[in-house]
């Protein structure tokens, strides 16, 4: 297996046909079923139309399909190479939302981005949570086994991962900051690092709790208040997880029908096609379709880490374990705020929640995991020079 | 290579773990969502109803109250009202300007709409003005295709068509009271009357009705979606009193512009056929709220509008209530009907003197003479010869001293002394000149002219002891058990000779002149005229007439009477407030309206209100 391509050139000249055999085609199935839920979800808080979300969000998603093919195709090698490159320039976007002017008042999520008359918004931290992703699986790939459990080799990738994070939050978006970290984290576990070192930093962490809740702002400070006592507050901040609360438990067992779901189609579910899309599932799908939504979630995940186990290098790995245990971040931290089991921080569901950045970057991650999958069997150098 | 393999087996194994953590995160969720959709889901449903669903209460139609004819006296009549939705509107000011060219709306009805445009929910509606006139409406619905949103709604609003001519006894409806809030709940609903006085209070729950409810689907800000589910109201039922409207309209500008009470009863089952107060106020505007300029008028007006005369007021009987002594006299045997008394103009008591009406006296009179010439001394005598209680307890069996548990609010008891009561309340013995002052009305005794047509329907019974009622019973129910009134009828039968000569008799009759001449329909009766203060020298001398003191200071008149004579059916009371002799005011009176309600003998039988009274009493 490793014989067959061990040869540089062989994986040069690989023709497309070859590449397209390869592919991931099953992930590709898993995520355009997650996705269609996600449509007719959609479609449904439109109160059956398909506007103003479901159309948009195919579009967007045809488009990430597109990408995904295109990213697979392109060898693993040219993926590592310009790693940090990616990283990089994912990091001066965001740190260009910090300048005044270049994103909207109030929240600095967004650029906007005029290509050809037509306007994009972009946020350049969706981009951040898997060039940081990128940069950490280029940064232990180039480590042997050993040197990577030296804490010496903790600084690096610590910056890699602060930085954006640190900028994510003042933005303020607090879970994406977190979940960019946590990320990280799970990256750096994976890689190798000693769980000592996870241990003492998790001890740090609790200790420098309440120099968190001082920084927090207040709205944050309450939405942790909220969480741990909802009925502080019903029709404040509480409002929101008490309704998706109802939503969910009323839908029962078979659920209340597609269209039919009253929390969601009479409003008292805020935020019903973005961050509470599941709510609005469970509400009309039931227990049954919100389990299968788990479950479908579930493949996916289970796919990477078996694209990852298959993969020759550790860059390979590191990549298609790193981008799937992000994704399953999201997809759980998501259900677990809507249920109730942590704070709200809105936090968007991926693959269902209304919103383009996030999909179309998703399917751009999940093109990195195909191309480790088609590139399963390319090595990839250990050392290169320079940064590209 | 080696290197390569561990790092991979390390990654793979640590993988594995994180799976595994990521397994149980998900049992978590799982948990979590079967929790809710499966343990608590009902739960959750019932809270998920509250949520969407709304009860939304219909007003029942409120009974109407109509006569023994079935006339309406207080009816539901449609009134309209301009709403606007704003949401459909679109623009609220043009559309105003609009309607202010069509209708009468000024400018602070214009801001106060704005003012609420602005804040609500565009999808509330807003009342523009209220009470519509009928061209109003027409000039409303000829435009409505340029006034977007806009649309007029009948109200069924409450309504006297006869104003003030039946407003005591119909009473009239007003805005629910703090106090009454409690219970309920459509009393909440905006706009909604209960009954203040009258049978609309008393008759209150029945007249109410039980509300329907509409269960409705809302969104989060209270948009109705749809209906989900209607009760229709049960509306109150109809009250039929025993007023007839004809009569009492009739007694009503009988009085003109007099100030009293009239009451007619049917001295046989006790039906109120009229119970006029005059003057009288116009129920219709306390519905839609009084001003408090025209509740102060009301209030302080002298002639009192507002007070139920024939219930409430208490005047002192006068010489209506020598049949009372009369009638206890001969019971304690003390005279007979032929029993002579010398009336020498006064009667003296120790060293106090008692005069008779008649300053000259009346001679022998018997008591048949003493009713017809209404003779003072002639009570005073037997009065003095049998004492206070006896004639207390005759009186209490002709229904005075108690209220007669009429169907109306604020009914009075008047007033039988007694020697015992006297001590009671003014810790005074019972002196001889007291029970002489009761011996012709005066002094303490009280009566309100209710009472005052009880007792003299009992004496045109004979029998029993008729009871007024004001709600007419549905036909076949049980017929009204009065006890009996348990009187010698010899002894009836001569005060009722006695009332006869006091119309009929031309030789000193007092009510000659108020008698009735039409054939067959003749009536009996007795005068009073009861004193408002004690008499002044000068007037007791005689130079000093009524016209010369001041309205609220002279002497109430006072009649009672019954026809026709031989099988006695009407019973008419009337007291005119400060009118002088009774014979002169009060007499006239019922001597109209008793001919009046005999002429309406025959509309009652072809309406099929039986005349006769059935057996009802006459046994």
């Amino acid at each position: 297996m490793v014989a067959l391509s061990s040869s540089p050139l062989a994986t040069g000249t690989r023709l497309i046909g070859d590449k397209l055999v390869k592919m991931a085609w099953g992930l590709l199935f898993l995520l355009i079923v997650v996705a269609g839920f996600g449509f007719l979800m959609l479609y449904s808080a439109a109160g059956g139309d398909w506007r103003p979300w479901a159309l948009p969000q195919i579009m967007r998603f045809g488009a990430g399909v597109l990408l995904f093919l295109g990213i697979a195709m392109i060898n693993i090698r040219h993926v590592h190479r310009w790693a940090y490159v990616i990283y990089a320039g994912a990091l001066v976007l965001l740190l260009a939302m910090e300048i005044p002017g270049v994103s909207g008042v109030g929240v600095q999520r967004w650029i906007q981005v005029t290509l050809g008359g037509m306007k994009f918004q972009f946020q350049p931290s969706e981009l951040m949570k898997f060039a940081v992703v990128l940069a950490l699986a280029r940064y232990y790939h180039s480590l042997a086994l050993n040197v990577a459990r030296r804490w010496t080799s903790l600084p690096v990738p610590l910056i890699l991962i602060l930085l954006p994070s640190v900028l994510v939050v003042r933005q303020p978006d607090l879970g994406t900051g977190l979940l960019m970290v946590a990320g990280g984290i799970l990256l750096m576990f994976l890689a190798g690092v000693r769980k000592r070192w996870f241990i003492a930093g998790f001890s740090a962490v609790l200790g420098m709790a309440p120099v968190v809740w001082y920084v927090l702002l207040p709205y944050q400070r309450d939405r942790v208040l909220t969480f741990l006592n909802p009925n502080l507050d019903p029709l404040g901040a509480g409002y929101h997880i008490q309704q998706s609360k109802i939503a969910l438990g009323s839908g029962a067992v078979w659920g209340k029908g597609l269209f039919n779901g009253t929390q969601s189609q009479l409003n008292f579910l805020p935020e019903k096609h973005t961050d509470f899309i599941f709510t609005m599932l469970a509400e009309e799908l039931g227990l049954i379709g919100a389990l299968g939504l788990i479950i479908l979630y579930c493949f996916i995940v289970l796919y990477g880490v078996s694209v990852a186990s298959r993969s020759s290098s550790q860059f390979g790995r590191l990549l298609a374990l790193g981008i799937v245990s992000t994704f399953f971040l999201y997809v759980f931290s998501n259900i677990a705020m809507v249920t109730g089991l942590i704070p709200v921080v809105g936090l968007p569901l991926p693959l269902m929640s209304f919103g383009g950045t996030a999909m179309v970057t998703l399917m751009m991650a999940f093109g990195l995991l195909a191309s480790v999958h088609v590139h399963r069997d390319t090595e990839v150098p250990r050392h290169t020079t320079g940064l590209i | 290579m080696r290197e390569d393999f561990e790092q991979r087996t390390l990654v793979n194994r640590r993988s594995l773990v994180l799976f595994g953590v990521k397994g149980l995160l998900v049992a978590a969720v799982a948990g979590r969502l079967y929790e809710f959709q499966v343990v608590d889901a009902a739960r959750y449903q019932r809270l998920s109803n509250d949520n969407r669903i709304s009860i939304r209460l219909l007003p029942p139609r409120r009974g109407l109250i109509v006569d023994r004819f079935g006339k309406g006296l207080a009816v539901n009549r449609p009134t309209y009202q301009l709403i606007m939705t704003p949401e459909q509107t679109g623009d609220v000011e043009i559309t105003l300007e609009r309607i202010a060219a069509l209708i009468d709306l000024d400018d602070g009805t214009m801001a106060r709409v704005l003012r609420k445009t602005g804040v609500q929910e565009g999808f509330i509606p807003v009342t523009v003005r209220q009470n519509l006139s009928w061209q109003e409406v027409a000039r409303i619905e000829v435009n409505l295709p340029v006034l977007p949103g806009i649309i007029i709604e009948t109200v069924p609003h409450r309504h006297y068509p006869y104003a003030g001519l039946v407003a005591h006894v119909s009473g009239y409806v007003g805005e629910v009271s703090q106090a009454e809030l409690e219970g309920d709940k459509v009393l909440r609903f905006p706009g909604f009357r209960t009954g203040k006085t009258g049978i609309e209070k008393v008759y209150e729950h029945q007249l109410r009705g039980t509300p329907g409810t509409r269960q409705v689907e809302v969104n989060a800000v209270g948009r109705v979606i749809r209906e989900i589910d209607r009760h229709e109201d049960d509306p109150g039922s109809d009250i039929r009193l025993t007023i007839d409207m004809a009569l009492q309209e009739f007694a009503v500008r009988r009085m003109e512009s007099q100030t009293g009470s009239v009451v007619v009863l049917d001295a046989l089952n006790g039906d109120v056929l009229t119970l006029a107060s005059v003057p009288s106020f116009d129920p219709n505007v306390f519905n839609f709220g009084l001003t408090g300029d025209a509740w102060q008028a009301l209030l302080n007006d002298p002639r009192s509008p507002l007070l139920n005369k024939p219930v409430a007021g208490q005047y002192p009987p006068a010489s209506t209530f020598k049949m009372m002594v009369a009638l206890a006299a001969m019971e304690a045997g003390v005279v007979t009907p032929a029993t002579k008394v010398h009336c020498p103009g006064s009667f003296t008591l120790g060293d106090r003197t008692f005069r008779c009406w008649r300053q000259w006296g009346h001679g022998e009179v018997s008591l048949i003479d003493a009713l017809k010439a209404s003779c003072d001394v002639y009570f005073y005598e037997v009065a003095h010869l049998i004492g206070v209680d006896r004639i207390a307890a005759m009186a209490r069996r002709f229904g005075l001293g108690e209220t007669t548990r009429i169907e109306l609010t604020g009914e009075r008891a008047g007033l039988v002394p007694t020697a015992a009561w006297k001590r009671a309340v003014y810790g005074e013995p019972w002196y001889g000149g007291d029970t002489i002052n009761v011996g012709i009305g005066q002094g303490d005794v009280l009566a309100t002219p209710l009472q005052l047509a009880v007792m003299t329907a009992r004496i045109a019974n004979g029998h029993f002891q008729v009871m007024p009622r004001l709600v007419r019973q549905p036909a076949g129910a049980e017929v009204p058990e009065f006890a009996a009134l348990d009187v010698d009828s010899a002894a009836l039968q001569a005060v009722r000779q006695g009332m006869v000569e006091v119309v009929n008799n031309a030789d000193g009759g007092t009510a000659y002149s108020a008698r009735i001449q039409d054939e067959g329909m003749e009536m009996a009766g007795k005068t009073g005229t009861s004193q408002v203060r004690r008499l002044r020298k000068a007037e007791r001398e005689g130079w000093l007439s009524q016209e010369d003191v001041p309205w609220a200071e002279r002497d109430h008149g006072l009649f009672v009477g019954y026809a026709p004579l031989d099988e006695p059916r009407y019973v008419a009371a009337a007291i005119v407030d400060h009118g002088g002799a009774g014979s002169g005011s009060a007499a006239p009176v019922v001597r109209d309206v008793l001919r009046e309600a005999q002429r309406r003998q025959s509309v009652r039988w072809n309406t099929g209100d039986d005349p006769s009274g059935q057996a009802e009493g006459t046994a």
